[in-house]
């Protein structure tokens, strides 16, 4: 590990042609290792953000490095989940899982028993031969993430990746990514809607406002017992929703004048 | 939910039964004559008459059909993944496609006689000319229907155009270019009877159905006729069948139209 940020915004700003201002003036440093989630009103640019990472889009001003380098070379580091899980719905599970390691041009025999690997870490160990229409909404999003894993990525984009499934699922795959985390140590940019999923997975949070979007606030998170799921039920954890939940309060009447 | 199943398989047979009493009612009432219209069992005493004969004929048309057939799915195949890739292409080229479609293939009959020369290349290229155009537009809608995200994904993960091509487009386009072909496989049997009564007689005529049609017309066979139509109808139906079995071949491991539910 460096000290060099991983990730690192300095003034960065974002307009979509002669549109109007979606992100101003974004300064903020990701060290590796980290967790960070971005939480924020609607159209406060959080996806916008991860797009630029990932040189989905590319910034309008200001600088943006990525592993240490501009983040169209930084492909090779990065992996993303997406709000959807963006199967291939004509290909397996395990075919899913290998399409990374397809593109990069990996051979096949390695290729399966690297997607099998995977999938037995998300607990998918017997779907490898099921087409995504016969997996529930939880499985399809175990199955994108074991997806997004197999590129051993140093940084992970999650653009909201639990926001369609219920509570319960949710609550479960908040633990067990921490679990695979463990496994396959990443970076974490995590966009999210729900405060509570933020604080129990981040090491920092990043409060937005909209309007342009701009940064709030910032808080790291740290808690004394270990993050599972007996720390739903903790006073600190409330306490951390309760000062989150009002920072966010606050970004919104922010943003609104 | 037993008994709503055996209305749901007797329907149509009922239906089928209806017709054919209006059939023999409109006879009856009207009096006509056999050699204006038949009854069903003269239609079937004339089919079974005719039998060597028609079953040649079907042959010779199924011959120009599956011809026509896989020339237009594979020129319409190709014509399609350049309109898919290259934007200039589709605007360049889509105005004259949609010229050619409106053509009626009749006008261009002499024509066609004239280039591809009567008989079965003749027949062939009307059979092309009317299954061409739904196998582009479909292959063509589909290439393009990839959704963004996936889109996204493939060039996030560095993948070259020939592989979005191939693992990503193709595949999206495969539901869209199976309904072209289903579209194209009733026209194709329609194509090459329509081809063999323009062109097929240019020559003298060695068979095919749309050439009996001509030929029992001018002899004024009208039950072989209608046996004739009979025989059309057949082929039809065995082509439909097999694009149709194609498409459940291709699909069903996969694709949501073949999702299976409880009730």
């Amino acid at each position: 590990m460096t000290d060099q940020p991983i990730v690192q915004f300095r003034e960065v700003s974002k307009r979509f042609g002669a549109g109007p201002q979606i992100l101003d003036r974004i300064t903020l440093a990701l060290a590796e290792g980290e967790f960070v989630s971005l939480i924020g009103p609607s159209g406060c640019g959080k996806s916008t953000l991860l797009r630029l990472v990932s040189a989905l889009s590319p910034v309008t001003t200001g600088a943006l490095t990525v592993a240490g380098t501009t983040p169209e070379r930084a492909h090779e580091h990065l992996a993303y989940v997406f709000q959807e899980a963006t199967l291939l719905p004509w290909l397996t599970a395990a075919g899913n899982v290998e399409l990374p390691l397809r593109l990069r041009g990996v051979r096949a025999p390695e290729r399966r028993a690297k997607a099998a690997d995977l999938l037995a870490l998300v607990r998918l160990p017997t779907a490898s031969a099921l087409y995504p229409r016969q997996l529930s909404g939880g499985m399809k999003m175990r199955v994108s993430i074991a997806r997004a894993l197999s590129r051993e990525p140093r940084i992970l984009l999650l653009d909201e990746p639990f926001g369609a499934l219920d509570e319960i699922t949710r609550n479960h795959l908040n633990e067990e990514l921490l679990d695979w985390r463990e496994k396959a140590p990443f970076t974490a940019l995590f966009v999210t809607h729900s405060v509570a999923e933020a604080v129990f997975l981040s090491t920092r949070i990043v409060v937005m406002a909209a309007n342009p979007g701009r940064i709030h606030a910032e808080v790291p998170v740290e808690f004394t017992c270990a993050r599972t799921g007996a720390l739903r039920e903790r006073p600190e954890y409330f306490d951390r929703v309760a000062a989150v939940s009002r920072l966010l309060h606050a970004a919104e009447e922010g943003g609104a004048t | 939910m037993n008994l709503r199943r055996v209305i749901l398989w007797l329907s149509p047979v009922a239906c089928g039964i209806l017709f054919l009493g209006l059939w023999y009612g409109v006879r009856a009432a009207t009096g006509l004559q056999s050699w204006i219209l038949p009854t069903p069992e003269e239609i079937l005493h004339a089919a079974w008459a005719e039998r060597a004969t028609l079953m040649r004929a079907a042959g010779g048309t199924a011959l120009g059909a599956v011809g026509g057939f896989c020339v237009a799915s594979l020129v319409g195949f190709v014509t399609a993944l350049g309109l898919g890739g290259a934007r200039w292409l589709r605007t360049g080229l889509y105005p004259w496609l949609l010229v050619l479609q409106m053509t009626p293939v009749i006008v261009l009959a002499p024509i066609i006689v004239l280039w591809a020369g009567p008989g079965l290349p003749g027949i062939i290229t009307v059979t092309f000319l009317i299954s061409y155009f739904p196998i582009v537009v479909n292959t063509t809608q589909g290439l393009l229907s990839a959704d963004a995200p996936r889109v996204d994904l493939f060039r996030m993960y560095g993948a070259t155009r020939l592989q979005e091509l191939w693992l990503l487009r193709l595949p999206s386009a495969m539901p869209y270019f199976l309904a072209g072909l289903r579209i194209a496989a009733t026209l194709a049997p329609i194509g090459a009877i329509f081809g063999e009564y323009l062109v097929g007689n240019a020559s003298g005529g060695t068979g095919g159905l749309g050439f009996l049609v001509y030929t029992y017309n001018v002899q004024i066979k009208i039950p072989a006729l209608f046996a004739t139509a009979l025989a059309s109808c057949l082929l039809g139906f065995v082509f439909v069948a097999a694009i149709s079995w194609l498409n459940w071949y291709v699909l069903h491991a996969w694709h949501d139209s073949f999702e299976r539910r409880d009730r």
